[in-house]
């Protein structure tokens, strides 16, 4: 094992660069999916067949297709159709939208897991159909979500690195950049996966914390 | 698309699948071996199970992937050759998350039953394979579903380390037709077949397996929820 702790720290400042696009990638991307997710679940919900089931089906299919191949479609078709963004959009947006498939299902529940009695008191107060949603239902089901809503932040993080392929300067393409220029593989590699396990396991922490708040 | 493209997408599909059978025989012994560690009476068994389980959930299979295929050949000499260290990489990452399904479903398993093995002067080992793991595989099917599903997604990655699997095919005919939208769909529409058919077989092996203990499998009223979920989610099952 040749380990060799000047390249570490010779790396850090690579590694900060990476780690700063990384968490921005992050938090876009869920916001993103956290947003198209609560729309997904509605749409689901819908009493109108022909919106609820191509939204059904479409959202399975994004859900069971990998987020690698959806990140090159996204890229390469998106100029082709005279859509062009940065990498680090469509980057974002490729992460959102394969979220959101999931988070779409964790809405879902937290909207089932809403007593009836909720909605029959909307109902007798005559709330109109708007504000039995934003007033009564919604509130509700987002607190029960939010943990399972931070699992999946905590899955997105660890699909960040995928960005590489289409030129995301996050924390992986940093330690390749690092490891092309000085054929060291060892120690960048090492520093970005230790560092994806503290934040990891720090998100967890935090998560449980917050669970234990909400949860009552 | 010409004929000896579609049979570059078939290599390609060939290699996926092969991927795909390999790093789930992996990953199902890893998730048995240390999903069984981590109910283990030592703690210090239960200790290193769990580092294995937060190591591997915490990086990312990507992460893992690049770690095999560039840093073991220079750490240790020797250098996998690229379909072992994909199936390597893959299996010991959702090997880790699998393990957490095993763990989960052990520990749904009354009590009871575990009491009576005792008093029936079973020995542990008796009791893991005649009273515990048959009432348990078949509520981890449906999480394994998932996971596999995830497996299948985790293959493509290996085409950045450059194996000729079904993304890598997809992107070298690209490169040849100048042509994304039409590759890019039939590379979708491909890898969601395979997992339609994932689905289906896990869920007949679940009947199957439940009819085996006297139970009715679970209707699946909602759509499946993605098990290999952060480092906080534990539980399993």
């Amino acid at each position: 094992m040749n380990w060799d702790w000047n390249a570490v720290v010779d790396f850090l400042p690579h590694f900060r660069k990476g780690l700063l696009v990384t968490l921005q990638a992050l938090a876009l991307g869920s916001v993103v999916s956290f947003a198209l997710g609560l729309v997904w679940a509605l749409l689901v919900r819908t009493p109108t067949r022909w919106v609820s089931w191509p939204v059904g089906v479409a959202t399975e299919f994004v859900r069971n297709t990998p987020l690698l191949v959806q990140l090159f479609f996204l890229f390469y078709v998106l100029p082709a159709w005279g859509l062009t963004f940065s990498a680090l959009t469509t980057g974002v947006f490729a992460i959102g939208l394969h979220y959101s498939t999931y988070t779409m299902q964790v809405y879902r529940a937290g909207i089932e897991a809403v007593p009836v009695g909720q909605w029959e008191a909307a109902t007798a107060l005559n709330l109109p159909v708007r504000r039995t949603w934003t007033v009564v239902i919604l509130p509700q089901a987002v607190r029960r979500v939010v943990p399972a809503l931070g699992n999946y932040v905590i899955s997105m993080l660890k699909d960040t690195p995928i960005l590489m392929v289409i030129t995301v300067p996050e924390m992986l393409s940093e330690a390749r950049l690092y490891a092309q220029e000085t054929f060291r593989f060892t120690e960048p590699l090492t520093v970005i996966g230790v560092a994806f396990i503290l934040i990891s396991y720090l998100a967890s922490l935090l998560l449980r914390t917050l669970e234990r708040r909400l949860v009552r | 698309m010409t004929q000896g493209l579609w049979e570059l997408v078939l290599r390609g599909v060939w290699v996926t699948l092969q991927l795909l059978v390999l790093g789930a025989l992996l990953a199902t012994v890893v998730s048995f071996v240390v999903g069984v560690a981590r109910t283990h009476r030592r703690w210090i068994v239960r200790f290193v199970a769990g580092l294995y389980t937060e190591v591997f959930r915490g990086t990312s299979a990507l992460i893992m992937i690049f770690w095999v295929y560039f840093v073991l050949p220079l750490a240790f000499g020797w250098q996998l050759v690229p379909m072992w260290a994909g199936v390597l990489a893959l299996g010991l990452t959702y090997g880790a998350y699998g393990a957490e399904i095993v763990r989960g479903a052990l520990t749904a398993v009354d009590p009871a039953q575990r009491e009576g093995g005792i008093a029936l002067s079973f020995t542990p080992w008796q009791r893991m394979r005649l009273i515990l793991l048959p009432q348990a595989v078949p509520e981890m099917i449906p999480p394994f579903a998932n996971l596999v599903v995830e497996l299948l997604k985790g293959t493509a990655l290996v085409s950045i380390i450059g194996m000729g699997d079904l993304a890598f095919s997809g992107s070298l005919v690209r490169l040849a037709l100048q042509e994304s939208v039409e590759i890019y769909t039939y590379l979708l529409l491909i890898y969601f077949v395979i997992a339609f058919l994932l689905t289906r077989g896990m869920r007949l092996l679940e009947r199957r397996l439940k009819a085996g203990i006297g139970k009715a499998p679970v209707k699946a009223t909602v759509a499946p929820v993605r098990v290999a979920e952060g480092a906080s989610a534990g539980g399993g099952a």
